[in-house]
């Protein structure tokens, strides 16, 4: 890897309270590459995208962009940088109260300051490339169904052309076919558009399909970092045991008993 | 020993929750008088505080203006003083009764409805949608609901005042046979301008007040439908407890010499 890193993270910290979620997290992630980590519910997955995208705060630690450390930045600059980010949301995200187009418009208009009747243009062209027909711009989050919600997170998320796309439980509470779908749009709109992507999941057939290199994350902390097509073959307990889904391993669930 | 350490509890998450709501409040008004303003989004949110509000409160100001003109008959005329209602009623419902109850009404509408509109969109991470699309969210959903409480609430509370008033009147007119002429003869001979604006400052105070429980509490609820449902529980009761506060001290302020 010579050139740097899109995303580097170097020791991140973060608790809440006493318990330590995440525990010394180290990443690079280069330009147009496409990261998964994986891990079970609670390990802190979301938790570190958000310390990425700033709306959480790390306790220690560098998260650099482009070689900026943005836990150091101003408020504006964290605009600007911002920008080069979209986000797909587990649950889509997408803002109640106003239409499908505005939503995947929203960045264009409030982020961009694009012209109102431009932003809509581009984002019914988005909305197109999701595989949604224009006719769904005009409907309200609320009469989608969850496949299309997703997609349509999907739009907004691509629309402002960002650098760097994270997609949090991409495929989650979709049925397999529809998740299918979902990991080939990703793939496409990733690969296409030559977007740098880090997504989390415990989904394992989205990971394999949408991952070039796959992380796994347990008590805070990447215990596994390899290339997709070795995730089968980890040598790592770990990494097996969640890979397989297997209730027997070193990952004991904590019951209340 | 622990029950020292259970007041020094207490008293931590008392200051912090202080500390917490000092610096949120500070951060929404510097967000209210720093461009850029949505003056569309103000726009919506005064018509939703201003205009659907003024059936509740039209209602309200109504009946009380009637029963303050047919409780003060029954008391003056033991004492031969029936002309002093006009008076009782005017300024009655100009200096305490049009504000507060205004404000209470408001509260329980539009606090509400605050509340459970931020706290959803908490909950659902549409707040965490609007960071990542360059959008504060401060300046998108705190500063318009802020600007549109402090400004609307004393226009509503005008227009509650002359319906009070007219409530009065249609009672002591058609129903105690006062002569209509000099029943509001009585009304504007008493009434003095520092009634009207002690009621309207009141009600500028109450509007910041409700909008800016309201967006709190929405803003800092946590968890599913149960913790949206206490943020709105909370936005009512904290904005109404602070009404009733606030209208003594600008009472104390205005009147007390």
């Amino acid at each position: 890897m010579s050139q740097s890193p899109k995303i580097h993270l170097k020791d991140i910290q973060k608790s809440f309270g006493p318990k330590d979620v995440l525990n010394g997290i180290n990443l690079d992630v280069a330009t147009g590459e496409s990261v998964v980590v994986i891990g079970g519910s609670g390990t802190g997955k979301s938790v570190l995208l958000k310390c990425i995208l700033g709306i959480l705060t790390a306790d220690s630690g560098t998260v650099a962009v482009d070689g900026t450390d943005v836990t150091k930045i101003e408020a504006n600059d964290r605009d600007d940088i911002n920008k080069k980010f979209g986000m797909l949301f587990q649950g889509g995200a997408l803002f109640d109260s106003i239409t499908v187009w505005e939503n995947i418009a929203f960045g264009l208009i409030q982020g961009n300051n694009m012209k109102r009747d431009d932003a809509k243009e581009l984002a019914l062209e988005t909305l197109t490339k999701v595989g949604l027909s224009k006719d769904v711009g005009r409907l309200t989050p609320s009469e989608l169904s969850g496949g299309m919600q997703k997609r349509v997170g999907l739009a907004r998320a691509i629309a402002g052309s960002p650098e760097i796309v994270f997609f949090d439980e991409p495929t989650t509470g979709l049925d397999p076919i529809m998740a299918d779908v979902i990991n080939d749009l990703i793939v496409t709109c990733v690969k296409d558009q030559g977007i740098t992507a880090l997504s989390i999941t415990h989904d394992m057939a989205s990971a394999r399909k949408i991952g070039d290199r796959i992380a796994m994350l347990y008590h805070g902390e990447l215990i596994w970092i390899g290339a997709a097509d070795d995730v089968d073959q980890s040598g790592n307990p770990y990494v097996d045991q969640f890979v397989h889904g297997r209730a027997d391993g070193p990952i004991q669930m904590e019951l209340r008993r | 020993m622990n029950f020292l350490a259970a007041i020094g509890r207490v008293v931590l998450r008392f200051l912090t929750q202080l500390g917490k709501f000092t610096l949120f409040t500070l951060t929404a008004v510097s967000h209210c008088v720093r461009p850029p303003i949505f003056p569309r989004l103000i726009g919506r949110q005064m018509i939703d505080i201003g205009f659907y509000s003024l059936p509740v409160v039209g209602l309200t100001a109504i009946f009380s203006g009637m029963v303050l003109a047919l409780q003060s008959y029954t008391g003056f005329s033991r004492f031969n003083a029936e002309s002093a209602i006009a008076n009782v009623v005017v300024l009655s419902l100009t200096r305490e009764l049009g504000p507060v109850l205004a404000g209470l009404m408001v509260a329980g509408r539009i606090g509400a409805s605050m509340a459970a509109e931020i706290g959803t969109m908490r909950v659902t991470e549409q707040i965490d949608a609007l960071t990542t699309l360059s959008t504060n969210p401060y300046k998108y959903l705190i500063a318009p609901r802020l600007i549109a409480g402090l400004l609307m609430l004393p226009l509503l509370v005008l227009v509650a005042d002359i319906i009070g008033v007219f409530g009065g009147y249609i009672v002591a007119v058609y129903k105690l046979g006062f002569n209509p002429n000099v029943y509001l003869a009585n009304t504007m001979d008493f009434l003095e301008p520092l009634d009207v604006i002690s009621g309207l400052v009141k009600a500028a105070v109450f509007g910041f007040i409700i909008a800016l429980m309201g967006c709190y509490n929405g803003f800092n609820s946590k968890g599913g439908a149960q913790g949206v449902g206490a943020a709105t529980t909370n936005a009512v009761v904290s904005s109404s407890i602070l009404i009733l506060v606030f209208n003594y001290m600008i009472t104390e302020l205005f009147f007390s010499a």
